[in-house]
Parts: structure tokens; sequence; C-alpha cells
């Protein structure tokens, strides 16, 4: 049987970078072939090539075994081929029809005008083909992130495909909404559509794969079914290394209380009561929306409470601003380190000093040859892979990005740290040390919140988890009684019915 | 420091400062082309003829470029030029001593840019009013007001000696040319070495990151725009002085040129990146531009012509080269 596509001794080089090294890929129709990897094993650049978006520097395409090339991504619609990506390619302000239909609008007949009716008649028969109910007349910007990445799938399902590579679809999806989406895989694959699935949760993988495909560092590592396939081979075949465990847990004893909050109010939090202690990790569980960043951003100073009290080493105090919880001594990691946490065109160097430039001014000027060398020293001690401290932080992997943001908190020297969604989309690897650096900051009594939409992560990490419904504590559980059930019980508010008890 | 020296590092550094460095080429090309086609062009009263006549509007780039840095614009430095230009030369004719009226004077125009640059920033930092909408409505009020202060006529019959400002010399150079470098390099450190520079750099790169990082990303705003103002206060004193009157129409279109030269100067018009000494190559790149254009006798209505398809050319190169 020909492959419907391959992909023969692909390299991409990037300055300073080989991002792909002799890759070669193949997919067949009606397969699912998953691509895993950690970050900047070069799934995406595989999958940028594919589409379009970058060219390949040497290497072939073949479809139904001839050679072609894919200059753009109009090439790639041609072929048939469709790309989903992690980040959103949606019009916020059009219409889920718009959207939709992006490049392909409907008209009356032969004329320019849009023809409305139709276009939210297509619009909606392809959502319920994916069993969801979208209205289509909502503007993008109004929907919820698993809502749009509901969209973007039927956006590229509304184009003729015959390969569909998916990038992490299920990253913002609740079960439900997975279940439906694998309904739509299957469906794909009976009528011939070849399905490129990368994703970093195994439990998809042995579900819906076919065969799945390991890089690391830009090199092929391996390819099997996945019936050949566990969760420790694969790590080790991701990683290069046996991992002992994915959570290094150590034992703490709880030290003396570091936050206290009473009664706190502020936008959808309501009456939030909550102490945390030294050498304890705290962990914030809850759906999205619960209200855990608004908590850690209303304690970081960052949105204003509208009552309560916030204590710090039994001392009340009152941030206003991040500057002043950070005179304070509060620290908070961001979600979406990119939007919130990051300078990207800023030097590695810069990113780490940002928070605590007063520490390194002579006068009105930056001491850069202090500022160098501390930058030197947290790129050293976490490990941060980077050429030189003077990089921009844009051309960084996800996982040193993360640490970047993590060197600067340490250098402000912070009391209580709040990591909101620590590990998102960074490698086992990175993982580890972040979670061994948890540990450590904890032992060394630094308070430490972690704020996660991973419950394994959660449990294996914690000693105590708070659990948040809309915008309040619904219970707070001790290691002891850490449990899934009763985690997403109280997440829902005790309306999910706890499946398999027991 | 040993990694500072090594390939790689040599080449990021190479990269960051490729955009001056192409930029600068330019200037050097178009330093030779023009020397070749006019002998008077390479001569020294010509060169500082050419730093003369570009220092207004190198020095309001200047301010521009912090401002531009943020993300930001500000439209209304031609008509600040205008208003600080008719209010200066008014003061001057109070009757007071020159010792007095002059410092006065120069007070009076960098107070008027530095309100200016506060209202802008107040309006865009405490009404999250885009800097766009902001300084357009400031740029017709402060031209309104200056037409109405003077009735449309200009102020005249100023002490002779203020024209020193605008068109005394020492040593030679032009005063309104070592304000100009004086700016430039007090800028170059300002944005290079400080702590404020560096915020400038951070609130343009991403506003809610750095608020985020412990910036008061408001105070930062309005010091850009305050500074902006101000240079373009005191470019309107020079100007005054330069025409030996107070106009209430000087500083028409400045903003373009001003905008013109920043952004051949290789500075995002999307913030964060930029910096000083590409706004002054920039700025030198289109005076000389004119001042050749001029020297080989082409027509004012062709050198507008030219002039922007260099400014195309020039940002063209820049995309072309960050490929």
């Amino acid at each position: 049987m020909i492959p419907l596509l391959s992909l023969h001794n692909i390299c991409k080089e990037y300055p300073g970078v080989l991002a792909l090294d002799d890759v070669s890929f193949e997919l067949y129709a009606g397969e699912v072939h998953c691509l895993v990897g950690e970050n900047g094993a070069g799934k995406s650049t595989l999958m940028k090539i594919l589409s379009g978006a970058i060219r390949k520097n040497s290497g072939s395409t073949l479809i139904d075994g001839k050679e072609i090339e894919i200059n753009s991504p109009i090439d790639a619609q041609k072929y048939g081929i469709g790309v989903i990506y992690q980040d959103f390619k949606l019009v916020p302000e059009l219409t889920v029809a718009e959207n939709i239909l992006l490049g392909k609008e409907a008209r009356k007949g032969n004329s320019p005008f849009i023809d409305y009716k139709k276009m939210h008649q297509v619009a909606a028969a392809v959502l319920l083909q994916l069993g969801e109910e979208i209205p289509t007349t909502l503007p993008v910007r109004e929907l919820s992130v698993a809502q749009r990445q509901i969209v973007e799938i039927a956006k590229a399902l509304s184009k003729k495909v015959r390969i569909l590579a998916m990038d992490e679809p299920s990253a913002a999806l609740t079960d439900k909404e997975l279940k439906n989406l694998f309904r739509v895989i299957r469906g794909l694959k009976a009528e011939g559509v070849g399905i490129i699935y990368i994703s970093h949760r195994f439990e998809e993988i042995f579900e819906i794969g076919d065969r799945v495909t390991v890089l690391r560092d830009g090199k092929f590592i391996h390819r099997c079914p996945v019936t050949e396939a566990d969760r420790r081979s694969l790590i080790r075949w991701m990683v290069g290394r046996e991992l002992e465990q994915e959570y290094p847990k150590v034992e703490l004893t709880r030290g003396k209380e570091i936050l206290r909050i009473e009664l706190l109010n502020a936008g959808i939090l309501q009456d939030i009561n909550l102490i945390l202690y030294r050498e304890e990790i705290f962990g914030l569980a809850g759906l999205v929306g619960a209200g855990r960043s608004e908590l850690a951003r209303v304690i970081f100073g960052a949105d204003p409470k509208e009552s309560g009290k916030i204590f710090l080493e039994g001392k009340e105090v009152n941030p206003r601003s991040p500057r002043e919880a950070i005179d304070l001594g509060i620290g908070l990691l961001t979600e979406d380190r990119n939007r919130f946490g990051l300078i990207m065109q800023m030097a590695v160097r810069e990113n780490i000093s940002l928070a605590n430039l007063r520490d390194l001014l002579s006068g009105p000027f930056v001491n850069k040859a202090k500022e160098i060398a501390i930058a030197k020293k947290f790129t050293d001690g976490l490990r941060i892979k980077t050429p030189t401290v003077e990089r921009e932080v844009e051309s960084l992997s996800g996982g040193n990005r993360q640490k970047v943001v993590l060197a600067r908190w340490l250098y402000t020297k912070s009391k209580l740290l709040i990591f909101d969604e620590p590990t998102a989309g960074i490698d086992i690897g990175v993982k580890y040390e972040i979670y061994n650096l948890i540990n450590k900051l904890a032992q060394e009594g630094i308070g430490v919140i972690v704020i996660s939409s991973e419950l394994p992560e959660l449990l294996g990490m914690c000693d105590r988890i708070g659990v948040m419904c809309e915008g309040q504590i619904a219970g707070i559980l001790s290691r002891s009684d850490f449990s899934q059930e009763k985690i997403m019980m109280l997440a829902t508010g005790g309306k999910e019915e706890v499946m398999n008890e027991g | 420091m040993k990694g500072e020296s090594s390939p790689t590092a040599i080449s990021t550094a190479l990269r960051r400062s490729l955009s001056e460095f192409g930029i600068g080429i330019a200037l050097i090309l178009e330093i030779i082309i023009f020397s070749q086609l006019s002998p008077y062009f390479f001569t020294a009263e010509n060169i500082l003829n050419v730093s003369l006549q570009s220092s207004i509007t190198a020095i309001i780039a200047a301010g521009m470029t912090f401002v531009i840095l943020t993300a930001g614009i500000d439209l209304s430095v031609g008509s600040v030029v205008a208003l600080s230009g008719v209010l200066a030369t008014s003061a001057l004719k109070f009757d007071v001593p020159l010792s007095t009226g002059f410092p006065l004077a120069i007070l009076v125009a960098l107070i008027i840019g530095i309100v200016s640059g506060s209202i802008a920033g107040v309006f865009i930092t405490k009404f999250s009013i885009t800097p766009f909408i902001v300084t357009l409505a400031l740029m017709t009020i402060w031209r309104g007001t200056a037409f109405i202060y003077t009735d449309g006529r200009p102020v005249w019959g100023l002490p002779e000696e203020f024209s020193m400002l605008g068109s005394g010399r020492i040593f030679e150079v032009p005063v309104p040319t070592l304000i100009m470098l004086a700016v430039y390099i007090v800028s170059y450190i300002v944005l290079k070495y400080t702590r404020f520079g560096r915020y400038v750099y951070a609130v343009g790169g991403n506003r809610e990151a750095a608020r985020l990082a412990g910036i008061n990303t408001n105070r930062i705003l309005f010091c850009v725009y305050m500074i902006c103002g101000a240079l373009a206060g005191i470019s309107g004193i020079l100007l005054a002085s330069r025409m030996n009157s107070g106009q209430p129409n000087a500083g028409l279109m400045y903003e373009l040129d001003v905008i013109a030269a920043v952004v051949v100067g290789g500075t995002s018009l999307f913030g964060g990146r930029g910096s000083i000494v590409g706004t002054f190559i920039g700025a030198m790149l289109i005076g000389i531009l004119r001042n050749g254009l001029n020297l080989l006798n082409v027509g004012s209505y062709v050198q507008m012509v030219v002039l922007g398809v260099v400014i195309l050319l020039a940002v063209m190169l820049d995309q072309i080269r960050k490929r």
C-alpha cells in the first residue's frame, strides 16, 4: 500500500538550532498516527512544514507516492492538508459561522454578496457532525476556550481534507468534549482521512492512536504500533532516560503560618478563608473559571479586593499593585507565561532582572556586569538552555521560558510564591525539574501555592488541596483524604455524579 | 564572561545591531552619492548646515522614540511646536529685562510641552483612550489655541538677542545642533543604561507582563509623553528663534517627518524594539536627502515623492532583513 503522505529525510535549521535532523514520517489513509516528544522535539516544526507555514531545508514530501512541494499554506490546502494549531487562528470579532467558512463563504449565486442563511446552515451542519451546539451567530470572542477549539476543528473539517494534523487538540477540552472529538476522529478514519495527532496526554494516544512516532531534539527516536508502547516506554523514548516516578514528592512537616486570608471578596470571589503554612505545598484545584487565578491575582495586588483581610506572616497587608506585593515578598508565576509573564523580545538577562532592578542600580544606572552575573547564576542553577543570557526569550522553548520566569521570582527573594499552571505545555523532563524546585522552595520555608488543572499533578505534589467552585472555596483536603473523585465532586459543587467510586 | 565572546554571543550581538547597521549603510551610501553629484555637499559648512536643518525634527524624534517604544504615538508634536513658539515669544515681550525674559521664554516652552504631554498621559493611562486618538485631538486643540491666542497673526518684534538660540553658533557649530547632540546623548544613556529606559522597552514589549513584574506602567507611559512633549516644546522655541517670530502655523505636519525618522531608524510601531541611534540615523538620512536634493535643484514637489519612496524602501529593507 502506498502511504497517503511520506516525508523523507526532512531537515530544518534555524540559526543555531537544528530543529529537524533527517526525520522521516509516513501516514496511511485511515490511520491515526500519534506524534509525541517533548517541546523542542520538532513536532510543531514538522507540522509547520506540512502546512506550508515554513519551508524545509532539505528532504522530500510525497503524497500518494508522488513528490510535491508545499511552499505556502495555499499549496497545503490544495493537497488536502488541514492543520489545527494549538494557538487558535480565529478572528474574534467574526461569528462562529464566518470563522468556520472563512475564505470559502457561501454567496448568493455568483454575486459578491454573502448568503448568510446558507452560511449558518453549513456551519451548523459541520458543528452537528462534531456533536456540538454552538450558536453560529455568536462572535468567537464570546466563546469559551473549549468552544473555540471546537470551532477550530469545525473550520478544518469544513474543507475537504485528506490529511488532518491536530496539535494538542484536547488541551482545553472537557471529558465529554474529548469523547465527541474522538467520535469525529473515528468517523474521519472510516472515510479514509489520515490523521496526525499530537498530544502530551498518553491516555489519549492509547485510546485513539494506531501508531506512534517519538521525536527527541529534532531526531527520530522510535516508531511502533500503539499497542506495543506503554506509558513508561514512551517517557523513556521522549526523555532519553528512565524516570523513577513522575511526581517527586518529599515529606514536609508543616511550619508556621505564612499567609492568612479572611473573608475575602473580590469580583467573583466570595468569602474566601484560607490559611497557608510554611513548609507545605498548597494546591488550588477547580474548573476553569472557578476563581483560582483570580484569587492569585488579588493576593498579588494585580486586581483590587472589595473586602476582607490578608495577613502575611501574621501582619495585615493590603497590596494594591504588583509592585507593593513584590515588595512584601509575594511572587506570582502567571498562567500563560507568554502573555502575562515574559517580555518576548527582551533578553533572558533582562527578563530575569525585571522585577528586581533596584537591586542592580548604581545611581540611576543598571549595573550590567552584576546583572549578567546574576543572570548566569540562574541560567546555570536552573539549567536554562540558552546559548547566552543575551538571547531573546522568544527563541527559547516553553520549559526554558518558564524557568526564566521562575528565575525572576527567585531573584526577588519572595516569601510566598504562587504558581499558576506552572507546567502547562512543558516537557516531562523539565516538569520534573520544576517539581523538584517547588519541593526545595517549600523546604526552605517559602510559602507555595500551586494552581493546576492537571489533577494528578496536584495529587502527586501537594500536602493540602483547596478546591474552588464558583468563586468559593468548596473544601480543603489533606493528603490523607486526597482522591480525584472527592476533588471533582467539590469542584462541580457536588453536581457531577461520582462515577467510579470504590 | 566566557559566554559573551562565544560565536553565538557575537552573532546575537550582530543581529541586534544590524537594524542600526543596515540603516547606517544606507546613510553612508547616500552621503557617497550626493558627494559625487555635488562638490559642495561634503564640505564642513554644508554638513553643519544639514545638522542645523535637521535639528528640530531630530530633537522631537528623540522624544517620539520613547513614545513609539511603548507602542504609542504622539501626533500633537507639530502643534505643540506652534503653541510653545507663540507663547514663548509672547513671554519675551513682557516688560522685563532680557536676563529674566529669556529664561522665562524657555521655561514657558518647556511647560507647554510638559503640560501637553501630561494631558496626553492622563487620557491614555487613566481613561485608556488610545494614544492615536488622544494626540490627534490634542493636535487640533493646540493648533487652534495657537491661532486663537495670536488671532492668526505671527508674534513679531522680538529682541535681537533671541535669534542667538536658533541661529547662533558656538565654535562654528549651530546652537540647535549642539542642543540636538545633547538630547541624543542623554536619551541614549537613559534608554540604554537606566532602569527607566529598561522599563520603557518592557512596557512596549508586553504591558501586562511588565505590570505583573511590578512596573508602574502608567507612570512610564505618562513619562514618555512628558518627555516627548517637553522636547517638542524646546523645538518650538528653537524654531521661533530661527524665524525670529512666533508663528501659529509653525511645525505643520512635523509629526509626520518625526514619525518617519523614527520608523526609518528601525523602531517598531508595535513597541519594544528600536533604538535612539537608529532614530538619529533616520533623522539624518531624511535631512541629508532634503539637503542633497536642494543642492541638486530638485523641486520641492519631487522631493516629497522621493522622500515617500525612501521611507518605503527603508522600512521594506528592514522587513526583508528580519526574515
